[in-house]
């Protein structure tokens, strides 16, 4: 091998390690016993499977079995509402012809650019300020999930996506469909959606992703630790046993799991609903 | 069809909007909820305070800090595994594995790691005679650390970008450019880097707004906005300002979350005004 072959190989797997290093001592450390994780100096391989961490995470005064079935409730409503939201706009947008169409999506767009932390202050005043019969809406445990999906319930990257895929419909086919009496939503149902499951998958797992990983708003939203999600829990876990790294460790191995299963298998999808801007 | 996504954006987007506007003009009462109109005085003290241009001080060293290392690293990957590299599908998997991390998780083990007295970051340099490092508690090494750990998450996605941008590049160019003798670091100096340009430019301009957005790292690293506030980002400001414990003012936070607006939205009008100019040059 030429000598600057070597070299490539060399930083590209020196990069590769580096990268991958957080990766393999987040699973490595889940497993190791306590004096194992804090000796010194460090041991990188774990000296078989020890479980107790992972009794431990699901069993300390953090409920992360709880906040597991929070997280998964409040990814599941976000991401199936937008789904719902994104086609129908992105239909609208590409099928029906109506006054000020593109006036209004540049509308639509124009809200990607509104930052979120520069609106949250107006939205959580909002939504605390609400009651339901008397009580605050965040009081109960519906009320706090819904406090926390309500400002996610669509979301114009999602009909974007959409409508860009879309727009690969032949207009021919529409018309022979319209002309065979195929109403809106039978052509919608029964035709566009089958024919755009990649682009439906990649909005889906990209909501999915985002919604799972969400931080500032649900910091905000909840007031006992059995109504936090899986992302602020993981965050408290990890004030509460900073003496205890190994629990805390299976504790944010556990919240990868989804998210880590999502990126090693669906990540076709993925690519093209990330590089979406990128590549024009 | 459009209503459902018409009423959420006007109640959580636009609405919100206006609101933040009109908050920065009030004062707070002893709950920090908006009371007194008081004008432009959130944003006059703002400007005349040494705090506040140390916050954005620290924010243009934090934005510094991630997307310089990010984009570059990132570069140079792409350019070396281009280089007809054995099991490239291997190295494509690494470096996108960092993806699945939230940001909660990602800071998590990075705390773990950075942990003076059991952290692993120490312990290694440990072996090779370094001294510890306070890497959050040290004032000169908070925001470092907090750029490690940002840079981390976003190589995934980088390295996603400029792979796909190569994989655009015709490759009758880099063969030309081979017969005529050009290899290795010419080819990528003199051709691949400048066809990079589009997306290079892109991930400048998207790192830059994330950075500006980044907030879980800081809080969850540096929970009191670092030691000596050197991780005290204008995100992380407007989460202290609005819901500090005992000095809790939404009016101050609000201007201040104006303050990024624009700054975000001057972002984004860079990127919209050289896209523009790309698509006419095609």
């Amino acid at each position: 091998m030429r000598p600057g072959r070597v070299v490539t190989y060399v930083v590209l797997i020196g990069a590769a390690l580096l990268v991958i290093f957080p990766v393999y001592y987040v699973i490595a450390g889940s497993v190791m016993a306590p004096g194992q994780i804090s000796s010194y100096p460090p041991d990188l391989f774990p000296h078989g499977i020890f479980t107790g961490n992972y009794q431990g995470a699901t069993s300390s005064g953090t409920p992360i079995g709880q906040q597991y079935v929070n997280s998964i409730l409040q990814t599941s409503i976000i991401t199936l509402a937008q789904l719902i939201t994104s086609v129908l706009a992105a239909y609208a947008f590409v099928f029906m012809k109506m006054w000020g169409r593109s006036v209004l999506f540049g509308l639509f767009l124009a809200t990607l650019m509104v930052p979120w932390e520069s609106i949250v202050l107006p939205n959580y005043l909002t939504i605390t300020g609400w009651s339901i019969g008397g009580e605050r809406l965040t009081a109960s445990y519906a009320g706090t999930m819904i406090a926390l999906v309500l400002p996610f319930l669509a979301n114009a990257f999602g009909v974007f996506l959409l409508r860009q895929s879309f727009l690969q419909f032949p207009a021919e086919l529409r018309d022979a469909a319209t002309i065979d009496g195929c109403g809106h939503w039978r052509f919608l149902r029964r035709i566009l959606l089958p024919l755009n499951k990649p682009a439906l998958m990649a909005v889906g797992l990209y909501v999915f992703l985002s919604a799972w990983n969400q931080f500032f708003w649900p910091l905000l939203i909840g007031d006992s630790a059995s109504r936090r999600t899986l992302q602020i829990g993981i965050s408290q876990l990890n004030d509460a046993e900073a003496a205890d790294p190994g629990l805390i460790l299976a504790g944010v191995t556990l919240s990868i799991l989804p998210t880590l299963a999502i990126v090693v298998f669906g990540q076709r999808f993925i690519v093209r609903g990330l590089t979406a801007g990128a590549i024009r | 069809m459009l209503v459902p996504c018409l009423v959420v954006f006007a109640l959580f987007i636009i609405w919100p909007l206006g609101k933040s506007v009109s908050l920065s003009l009030h004062g707070s009462d002893l709950f920090g909820r908006p009371d007194t109109y008081v004008g432009l005085q959130h944003y006059k003290d703002m400007l005349g305070s040494a705090e506040f241009r140390h916050i954005l001080w620290v924010t243009f060293a934090f934005v510094l800090l991630t997307v310089v290392p990010g984009v570059l690293g990132a570069l140079v990957v792409v350019l070396l595994l281009e280089q007809h590299i054995k099991g490239i599908r291997i190295f494509r998997t690494a470096f996108a594995l960092p993806f699945a991390f939230s940001v909660a998780s990602a800071s998590v083990i990075f705390a773990t790691i950075y942990n003076p007295a059991i952290g692993l970051a120490n312990g290694l340099l440990g072996r090779f005679g370094v001294d510890r490092i306070g890497w959050l508690t040290d004032p000169s090494w908070a925001l470092i650390s907090v750029s490690i750990t940002t840079v981390w998450m976003s190589v995934g996605y980088n390295v996603l970008v400029l792979s796909a941008g190569i994989g655009a590049i015709p490759t009758e160019i880099n063969e030309a450019a081979t017969l005529d003798g050009a290899g290795g670091f010419r080819a990528a100096r003199y051709i691949t880097i400048p066809l990079l340009g589009p997306q290079l430019f892109f991930l400048v301009v998207i790192s830059t707004i994330q950075s500006l957005q980044g907030f879980g790292q800081i809080k969850i690293l540096t929970p009191e906005g670092g030691p000596e506030q050197s991780t005290k980002t204008l995100v992380y400001s407007i989460y202290h300002t609005a819901f500090a414990n005992n000095a809790s003012d939404f009016g101050a936070a609000s201007a201040q979350a104006i303050v990024l607006l624009v700054i975000l939205l001057a972002c984004t009008a860079i990127q919209f005004g050289v896209l523009e100019r790309r698509v006419h040059y095609k």
